[in-house]
């Protein structure tokens, strides 16, 4: 059977697969991009806090992902719960790291400038800082969504959701019948699903530029400012 | 221009100290300042002589340690810090505009915080935009990145005049630009200031720029305090001690030429008189007169020649067209340096001075802005002996 056939016969399966894949790692991003914010927001002003925050994060990066999945079963068993909490996990370190990097290069001038004509911490943030730092926040999450892709395929080891599931069956039948079939379904799947979601990220980069299109919708008074 | 708009009000510093922590000396000693309204003061000295820390004092970007700052009779201590910022406009180096908004969006920050409609606002920012010497129409849309480092301060000036403030501080606004720009835009802000009559505080470390655009100056040295507290024209005749002498470096007469307008010293008066004056009477004229020559000028008493007693010996009846025509005039406006280099130039020793619709208003000579300067500093000398007799403290 060759691979195309493959695919046609369990064409259901594989979709109903890779929308499970797909909504898992952008719940589990939003869930990180939320935190990983909130953390780099909370750190960023005090340079102790904030390397406390990434260095923690670091040491949870390097811990192999089969064997987090793995330790996170006696605490929450299989199925949804560690993979997402595995997913979210290693995706909080680029967020963190990049939000605080983005709102420690934001120009000092242009805050005080901010401060100085009476704007409150929270609206210079939200107003002035977070905008300026959010291409580089936007990087961070990217970095995260690929890093989510690979480590959601690894959550099937845990019966997690997602195209994980295929690459994993195929392994286990290693020289059976679409034991290869089923682990490139999966794989070529994945990877797919990586590009089209890049291709999303850089999109929204471009819409969300500091001079880009909704910027200038927002700054120039179409908007309640 | 705003029909009302809101001129300034004193400021008042009382035994203002800024410690930093761990920081051994303190950045502002006890400092006193009396700022008036519709003045603008300048904060002068080296780096690191606690200016800045002055100035941001006043709107609370730092909390002083101790010591109180009154503004127009209330304590800057009980208005809420945003709320005080939001009537105090902040101008400074590199204009510190939020780079993501236009150039509107920019101005129109506080009276948005302010809570101001968004016509009243569209309108505010066009009024402003034109005010400082930019058409809306160009330039309300553009991101700050695309303006020239003069413009992008014009936008600045204009943030900080958004909500009409009676207040405005200005930290070394013009420090990163070209000497072209800054000389510019240093005249345009004395422009604006004659209609809009701020209270403005002025940091800088160019004792020029201090000279040129203070009524009053503040010398500062570190750690934090205030040696010498004059005008301009005092600090120049009148340095308080070494550390402003030599912080005024040489050439204080030439500055003293530079700050003093034409119109402001005593100029020469010389016999004139129209083309149709007998020419035996202007000869007995010049005759009394001593000086050896009289300005011939038209119907609206603008300068046309000069006529010495060569020109007029023989000639019967009307003065008509003897004399060497005149090769320049000074302006009543102009400062004595510009004056002085225009009678460096000049093919005669004496130029005349004209006043309003280029009519007749005397005439300079190099003595005569000698004398001048003279003067100024005898003045300021008499003045001061006159101030400190009373036994007041300087």
């Amino acid at each position: 059977m060759t691979l195309w056939e493959y695919v046609g016969d369990r064409w259901d399966l594989i979709l109903f697969e890779t929308a499970q894949h797909a909504s898992m790692v952008a719940q589990c991003v939003l869930v990180a991009a939320v935190l990983g914010v909130l953390i780099g927001v909370a750190t960023y002003r005090r340079p102790q806090l904030a390397s406390l925050a990434t260095a923690s994060s670091g040491v949870l990066f390097t811990v192999p992902s089969l064997a987090m999945l793995g330790l996170l079963i006696p605490a929450l068993g299989l199925g949804v719960a560690p993979s997402v909490t595995a997913i979210v996990l290693y995706a909080l370190l680029p967020i963190i790291r990049n939000t605080v990097v983005g709102l420690q290069g934001v120009d000092q001038l242009v805050v005080d400038a901010a401060r100085g004509i009476g704007m409150s911490r929270g609206r210079s943030l939200t107003r002035i800082e977070l905008p300026l730092a959010w291409p580089v926040i936007l990087t961070g999450i990217r970095v995260s969504t690929q890093l989510a892709m690979g480590i959601g395929a690894v959550a099937a080891y845990v019966s997690g959701p997602g195209l994980g599931e295929q690459i994993f069956s195929g392994l286990a039948r290693l020289g059976g019948a679409n034991a290869v079939n089923s682990t490139l379904t999966g794989t070529i799947g994945v990877a797919i699903l990586a590009l089209l979601f890049d291709g999303c990220f850089v999109l929204l980069g471009k819409l969300t530029a500091p001079e880009g299109p909704l910027s200038r919708r927002l700054t120039t008074g179409g908007v309640r400012g | 221009m705003a029909d009302q708009s809101t001129t300034g009000v004193p400021i008042e510093l009382r035994k203002v100290t800024k410690a930093f922590p761990g920081g051994g000396e303190p950045a502002v000693r006890e400092l006193d300042l009396n700022i008036p309204a519709g003045e603008i003061v300048v904060l002068v000295g080296p780096s690191g002589c606690g200016k800045t820390t002055t100035m941001r004092m006043i709107n609370r970007l730092i909390e002083p340690t101790s010591g109180d700052i009154v503004i127009d009779g209330r304590s800057s201590h009980d208005i809420d810090p945003d709320r005080l910022r939001r009537n105090i406009g902040y101008v400074i180096q590199q204009a510190g505009l939020f780079p993501h908004m236009t150039v509107a969006a920019n101005i129109a920050q506080v009276p948005r915080m302010l809570g101001w409609d968004r016509a009243r606002i569209a309108e505010r920012v066009d009024e402003l935009l034109t005010l400082v010497g930019l058409d809306p129409q160009v330039y309300r849309d553009t991101f700050p990145r695309r303006l020239s480092g003069g413009q992008q301060q014009r936008v600045g000036v204009a943030r900080a005049l958004a909500a009409d403030p009676p207040v405005l501080l200005m930290d070394e606004p013009f420090g990163a630009l070209d000497p072209i720009s800054r000389e510019r835009l240093q005249d345009e802000l004395l422009g604006l200031q004659d209609d809009l009559a701020k209270t403005i505080v002025f940091v800088t470390h160019d004792i020029d720029e201090a000279l040129k655009i203070g009524d009053h100056i503040a010398i500062m040295k570190a750690p934090g305090h205030i040696v010498q507290y004059a005008t301009p024209a005092e600090i120049l005749t009148n340095p308080a001690d070494d550390y402003v002498e030599q912080f005024l470096g040489a050439g204080s007469s030439m500055r003293l030429l530079r700050l003093t307008k034409v119109g402001d010293i005593e100029v020469d008066q010389v016999p004139y008189t129209s083309e149709d004056a007998d020419a035996a009477e202007v000869l007995a004229e010049i005759e009394r007169d001593g000086r050896g020559y009289a300005l011939i000028t038209d119907g609206m008493r603008r300068p046309l020649r000069w006529v010495g007693a060569e020109h007029l010996q023989g000639i019967e009846g009307p003065v008509g067209s003897a004399g060497d025509p005149i090769t320049g005039t000074l302006g009543h406006r102009m400062t004595l340096q510009d004056a002085l280099e225009a009678l460096l130039n000049a093919d005669t020793d004496v130029v005349p001075v004209v006043g309003r619709r280029r009519a007749y208003a005397g005439a300079l000579s190099l003595s005569t802005v000698q004398n001048a300067i003279q003067a100024i500093k005898t003045r300021e000398r008499e003045r001061r002996l006159h101030r400190n007799e009373p036994g007041a403290g300087g």
